[in-house]
């Protein structure tokens, strides 16, 4: 035996993974609610406890503890760039793969207005671009001028146009920032090179912002740096995907996170064009991309999403799931859904135990999964001209992705995961989204991966085998 | 023409909803040579991408490529939109088969005169090699 703990810090629960990683087994799961406001290690402890009473775990034969943290917000991120499609976008995908937040971004020279704006947001992060290497220096020199005289205290990351960061850098320092700086997000228009950015922001994620977040005492406990968990699970996905060299991967895969807050979204696919003569637009895609929806989340955001599908859907499509809700004889004539949605807003570790409360809560996962796919595919159109018609395509094709996969509490405990996962699937009636076709679907019951994106640090093999070995395969139907 | 700065960097590609690129690579592939920044946005390039790219590299001049025919068309405005993102003193050539064959050979001076007056900098024909137009544009913006 040789047990890993791997727990997560999350916004609303602490979460603990038990593993053995020799015989590649799960030995058990707990959680309990997160408790950042007084002192983290005692929603831990409580999880803790409750592991050993349910699964009979001696903690003292643990080998290793390894944690992600989302409390607190997470790793809220301020992007600034130039064009907002160009450097901007480099930089949002910056922050994204590196499991941040972006709370705003910003293109061209910002002004006093934004200032206040980004330090009214109390970011954990700023990440400063701007300019290709050799291109435009005027408006991130402007930029950082901008920042230097602000009141912003968090650390700015510098990763724009080489040939002014070291100015760019004096600068704030000279203003008494914390400053880091890296090569640029966009070296080139072909050239997308976010890692060192992101292997910076981890460092600073572990520097500064797990002592700022309330948690040096969960890192006393784990021994060891603590990681976003958006970052975790983006590993799990690279890893599943593409495998080791003594494990293969299943394969090009998307994972679909259905949150309480937000709906994360994890593609691993190399970028293809629909067809040979299609046109491809846009700033290069990379194979692992994450985008995050800040507004699509079954508990915070639960009245966003209502007020994106309306009452009388939302009431349709509940009615379709569970037709005893008008049922004369039952209790649910009473149920008005502008209640429930309220409730749910207010009471964000709700854990639905009636019909009606899972299936209502499906019927936000669908939505919440359905947009949040289409924002994260990529899309084709046909252009007609005198000459002819051509396929334009911006973003990534994920028609042929080969996994598709559910993880998030409503994949554990929820009715019917496989109705969300459906959702994420490409739609006739809306062809130019595209989304994954015909995929193997695939879903995460024990809520692991970001346990199994922790482990592929150390032990990617296993890591690797155990997520194959938990997560179900299922049947979506028709 | 005198530029305020020179930084050796341009924008090239097929405007549009135009797919020839050889030419725009040929072209990429010269001015590389030639010591130029170049940002090769391939083919059927928005009006929009040309000025993002420009912005961003910080370019002396756009070098639209345009092979089907409809080039007045797919130009028009591209001045004043560059005008409007801040880019005053931005170069812009056109070339290609930039209408059809036949008025190319007979109309030339009509051609070259309607691009000008959308706010061209020159207007090039489909003789006109890749050495050329590095050559051009050198001279226009005064170096080597
Ligand atoms: C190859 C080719 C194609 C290929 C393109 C492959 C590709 N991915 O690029 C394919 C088969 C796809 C194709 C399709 C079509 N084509 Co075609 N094609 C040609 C062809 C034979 C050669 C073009 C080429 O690549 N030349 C080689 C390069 C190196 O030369 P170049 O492009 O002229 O560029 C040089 C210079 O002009 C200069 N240059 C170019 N741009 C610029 C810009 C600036 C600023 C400067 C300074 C210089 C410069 O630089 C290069 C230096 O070597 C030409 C005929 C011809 N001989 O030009 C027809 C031609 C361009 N095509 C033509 C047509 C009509 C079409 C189609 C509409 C056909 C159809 N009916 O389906 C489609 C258009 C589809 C679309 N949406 O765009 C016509 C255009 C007529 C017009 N202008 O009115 C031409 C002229 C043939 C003809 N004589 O009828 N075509």
């Amino acid at each position: 035996m040789s047990i890993y703990l791997l727990v997560d810090f999350g916004s609303t629960y602490t979460k603990i993974l038990a593993v053995d990683v020799s015989n590649e087994v799960i030995l058990g799961r707990a959680q309990a609610p997160t408790t950042i406001d007084t002192d983290v290690t005692i929603g831990l402890n409580r999880a803790l406890s409750e592991l050993v009473d349910t699964c009979g775990l001696d903690l003292r034969q643990v080998e290793g503890k390894y944690a992600s943290s989302s409390a607190a917000g997470g790793l809220k991120m301020a992007a600034i760039g130039l064009v907002p499609e160009l450097t901007l976008e480099a930089a949002r995908r910056a922050c994204l793969g590196a499991g941040a937040k972006v709370v705003c971004s910003y293109g061209f020279e910002i002004d006093s207005d934004i200032v206040r704006e980004i330090e009214a947001a109390r970011c954990d992060i700023i990440l400063l671009c701007g300019g290709t290497d050799g291109g435009d220096k005027r408006v991130i020199t402007h930029n950082a001028r901008m920042l230097a005289h602000s009141e912003i205290a968090c650390p700015i990351l510098v990763a724009g146009n080489r040939v002014v960061s070291d100015a760019v850098r004096d600068t704030l320092e000279r203003h008494g920032k914390k400053v880091y700086r890296t090569s640029n997000v966009l070296p080139s228009l072909d050239m997308v090179e976010v890692e060192p950015a992101q292997a910076l922001i981890r460092e600073i994620f572990i520097a500064h912002i797990t002592h700022a977040k309330g948690l040096d005492k969960a890192a006393d406990f784990i021994g060891g740096p603590i990681i976003p968990t958006p970052k975790a699970t983006l590993q799990a996905a690279t890893l599943l995907a593409q495998g080791t060299v003594e494990e293969p991967g299943i394969g090009s895969l998307l994972v679909v996170e259905v949150g309480g807050a937000t709906t994360n979204i994890h593609s691993v696919a190399d970028q293809s064009p629909v067809t040979p003569q299609t046109v491809i637009r846009g700033l290069p895609e990379s194979p692992v991309k994450r985008t995050v929806e800040g507004d699509l989340g079954i508990r915070y955001n639960a009245p966003t999403i209502y007020d994106f599908i309306g009452r009388d859907a939302f009431l349709a499509r509940l009615r379709d799931l569970y037709p005893a809700l008008d049922d004369p004889s039952g209790d649910d004539q009473r149920f008005d859904p502008d209640e429930h949605i309220e409730y749910l807003s207010k009471n964000v570790g709700h854990v639905p135990t009636t019909e009606l409360g899972l299936n209502a809560d499906i019927v936000l996962a669908e939505s919440a999964a359905s947009i949040a796919v289409e924002r994260h595919a990529g899309t084709v159109r046909q252009e007609f001209s005198v000459v002819g018609e051509i396929l334009v395509q911006h973003g990534k094709n994920l028609l042929e992705v080969e996994n598709l996969i559910g993880t998030g509490g409503i994949f554990r405990y929820g009715l019917r995961p496989e109705r969300i996962l459906s959702s994420a699937l490409f739609n006739p009636e809306k062809p130019w989204s595209l989304k994954p076709r015909n995929p193997k679907t695939l879903i995460d019951r024990m809520y692991m991966l970001y346990g199994i994106g922790l482990l592929a640090e150390h032990f990617p093999a296993p890591a690797l085998r155990i997520a194959k070995k938990y997560l179900t395969e299922t049947d979506l139907g028709s | 023409m005198k530029r305020r700065h020179v930084n050796r960097s341009v924008v090239i590609g097929t405007i549009g909803a135009d797919a020839h690129m050889i030419g725009g690579w040929v072209l990429e592939k010269a001015f590389k040579e030639a010591r130029f920044t170049v940002a090769f946005l391939g083919a059927v390039v928005p009006q929009q991408e040309f000025i993002n790219a420009a912005i961003e590299i910080d370019a002396d001049a756009i070098l639209v490529s345009s092979m089907y025919g409809m080039g007045l068309l797919d130009c028009e405005g591209l001045r004043d939109k560059c005008t409007e993102a801040g880019l005053d003193d931005i170069i812009l050539y056109v070339g290609g088969t930039v209408a059809a064959p036949l008025e190319l050979e007979k109309n030339w001076p009509e051609v070259e005169r309607r691009f000008k007056e959308i706010g061209f900098d020159r207007v090039f024909p489909n003789t006109c090699t890749a050495a050329e137009a590095v050559q051009a544009l050198k001279t226009d913006l005064g170096i080597d």
